[in-house]
């Protein structure tokens, strides 16, 4: 059976990514433009002239018409220039690259947690469907999915922080200088997000590993002599190979967007702090700048999903 | 009730010496419907002597694979009770643990099913599945369990082993596939092989091919084989004994020359009659008719059946 190469696959994907790096930068962009508030206020200071507004918008190229400050936006982007702040000067590149490992230690935590928890929830909850396990786990998930990320994030710092003092509050540690104190800092925001993964994790694992072992093939597992763990722990987890993919790219990217609250209850300079900063002050190069970073993230996940995919399952041609 | 013992002729030779491999006694099999619990099989006795092939035949929903699946006590869920003794080589494995159940399976029984698609795992290699069979039951390297894996392959009549070996069950045709469950099931060797309608999901010429290498590897090798069928030529080509199932008991257990030529319960002569005949037409087949449980559907019974029985 002819496969393609990997490498055509990634390419001919990452075409089809290039449409939808445009349409969401530019439905960002016109959300940004729609929303009443202007930049050249603020950085005219206070008490500025009606002159000295105009004076700023025409220096930044504001008075230009929208869609050409978006072209020239774009024009700087394929040219490997995602341009400077407004408010700040800096360059949009440096500021993404200082908050990304943040938020990027607070996801892999998160996503981390939610499969230590939510895969051994999935496979208890199957093994026996309607049990008292099964009926506990599925309470568990139940309240994963409904306790808002926020509110649990404060019930921790609450907790864990301020009570207990074991794990610091707001803040976070560069992961390079010191790992420890990175993930110190990280963990309280992460097992926040994490809930709803776990939750996630564990109820669409133990559906689809009940399909699995429901099949004709688990007979003739059984009929070979095979232990129930065997089947469960070997083929039955292969078999649901593809949905756990699945959820883990879907898992990823709900986190992400996740972070923007998150980032702001424990104070955390990440991607989710900048673009709420920038979208406030209308700094929009910040946001455009963020909002880009995200979705090629996203669109890397999924093409990394597909990838794994096909190795998992042979079934699948790409 | 009030039902007797089936009709049944004691086969002549040497059958009856030997010590039987599989000896069902009382055999009866229940599960929990919605209507409440659910007597599928009842009171089936019946044996099978080292490397015999028997088939059990009998129309869908007699219990016929229930049958098949309670000697290897792989029922369903809603399984509710077993009666009755499954005694292979001197064990009850109906009083059997789990433990002991899963080193009797695919070691000592095997069993084979009737799609052979869904049988297998569609994310493992066929190469896998075989081999597998045997790392359960026995301490082989992975080099070892390749080996005989091809070997089996080879003697299940795949060609070119050494391409298929890693093939997924999704690249083979649906003949290939029964022979890599027949590989997977005979790979360690076992004493009995149970295979449930194993050919029913294959075109005729795949069929008689199936057919062969079973009665074949059950001749060279002394594996006895349990047919599970509805068709009463399969059992004609391949066994020598043949038990009639009918509503959840044996009616039937005699040697394929007599049950077929002269059938004694008049269950198994409708069957016969309704089996079509190439020439000459004879018009519309004759159907068993369906009034009551058993007797006012074997046609001749009312006047004539030797071992009518009222219930």
């Amino acid at each position: 059976m002819a496969r393609r190469s990997p490498v055509k696959v990634i390419g001919s994907r990452l075409v089809q990514a290039l449409p939808m790096i445009l349409l969401a930068t530019f439905m960002v962009f016109a959300l940004l433009k729609l929303v009443p508030g202007d930049i050249a206020v603020t950085l005219a200071g206070d008490n500025a002239t009606d002159a000295r507004i105009t004076e700023i918008r025409q220096l930044y190229g504001l008075d230009r018409p929208s869609l050409v400050q978006y072209g020239a936006w774009l024009g700087h982007v394929v040219q490997g220039d995602l341009s400077q702040s407004l408010l700040t000067g800096e360059k949009v590149a440096d500021s993404i690259g200082r908050a990304f490992p943040n938020t990027l230690l607070i996801v892999v935590i998160a996503l981390v947690l939610a499969l230590v928890t939510g895969i051994p929830m999935g496979v208890m909850a199957a093994i026996k469907p309607n049990g008292w396990i099964d009926k506990l786990i599925s309470m568990i998930a139940s309240l994963g999915v409904a306790v808002p990320g926020f509110w649990l994030a404060m019930i921790l710092v609450a907790e864990f922080s301020l009570k207990l003092n074991w794990l610091p509050a707001t803040g976070a540690k560069s992961f390079s200088a010191s790992p420890i104190d990175a993930v110190r800092h990280a963990l309280l925001p992460g097992i926040a997000i994490a809930a709803y993964g776990m939750a996630e994790v564990a109820r669409q694992l133990r559906g689809a590993l009940l399909e699995v072992l429901s099949s004709q093939y688990v007979r003739t597992l059984h009929a070979k002599g095979l232990s129930m763990s065997r089947i469960l722990w070997q083929h039955g987890l292969k078999n649901v190979g593809v949905n756990l993919l699945t959820i883990i790219s879907l898992l990823v990217n709900r986190m992400l967007a996740a972070t923007v609250v998150i980032e702001a209850v424990f104070a955390i300079p990440g991607l989710g702090s900048l673009i709420v900063r920038g979208a406030i002050q209308r700094d929009f190069p910040i946001v455009q700048g963020v909002v880009f970073t995200m979705v090629v993230v996203v669109i890397a996940v999924n093409l990394i999903t597909d990838l794994l995919c096909a190795a998992v399952d042979p079934r699948i041609e790409q | 009730m009030g039902a007797g013992p089936p009709a049944q002729r004691k086969a002549e030779g040497a059958r009856d010496d030997a010590r039987p491999l599989l000896s069902v006694r009382g055999l009866g099999v229940r599960f929990k419907t919605a209507q409440g619990i659910w007597q599928a099989t009842r009171r089936i006795d019946f044996d099978v002597a080292p490397g015999e092939r028997i088939g059990i035949v009998g129309e869908s929903g007699c219990g016929k694979t229930i049958t098949g699946l309670s000697i290897l006590r792989l029922l369903p869920g809603n399984f509710a009770g077993l009666d009755g003794r499954i005694l292979f080589d001197g064990t009850d494995l109906a009083s059997c643990s789990a433990r002991q159940m899963r080193a009797i399976r695919g070691k000592r029984i095997a069993m084979i099913f009737q799609e052979p698609m869904s049988a297998l795992d569609p994310v493992f290699t066929v190469g896998h599945q075989i081999a597998e069979t045997l790392r359960v039951h026995s301490d082989v390297s992975y080099e070892e369990a390749r080996a005989k894996t091809l070997e089996m392959l080879r003697r299940v009549g795949i060609a070119s082993p050494e391409r298929r070996i890693d093939d997924y069950p999704h690249q083979l045709s649906g003949g290939m596939r029964q022979r890599v469950m027949i590989a997977a099931s005979l790979i360690c060797g076992p004493e009995l092989l149970i295979a449930d309608e194993p050919t029913t999901a294959l075109d005729v010429t795949v069929q008689a091919q199936i057919l062969e290498l079973l009665r074949d590897i059950s001749e060279t090798s002394k594996t006895a084989l349990m047919l599970i069928t509805h068709d009463l030529g399969v059992v004609a080509e391949t066994c020598t004994r043949m038990i009639t199932m009918y509503a959840g008991e044996v009616i039937e257990d005699a040697t394929v020359d007599e049950a077929l030529v002269r059938p004694l319960h008049p269950y198994t002569s409708g069957l016969l009659r309704s089996l079509p005949h190439l020439s000459p037409r004879h018009g519309r087949l004759p159907s068993i008719p369906g009034r009551c449980r058993r007797l006012p559907r074997c046609r001749p019974a009312a006047a004539s059946a030797p071992a009518a029985r009222t219930q």
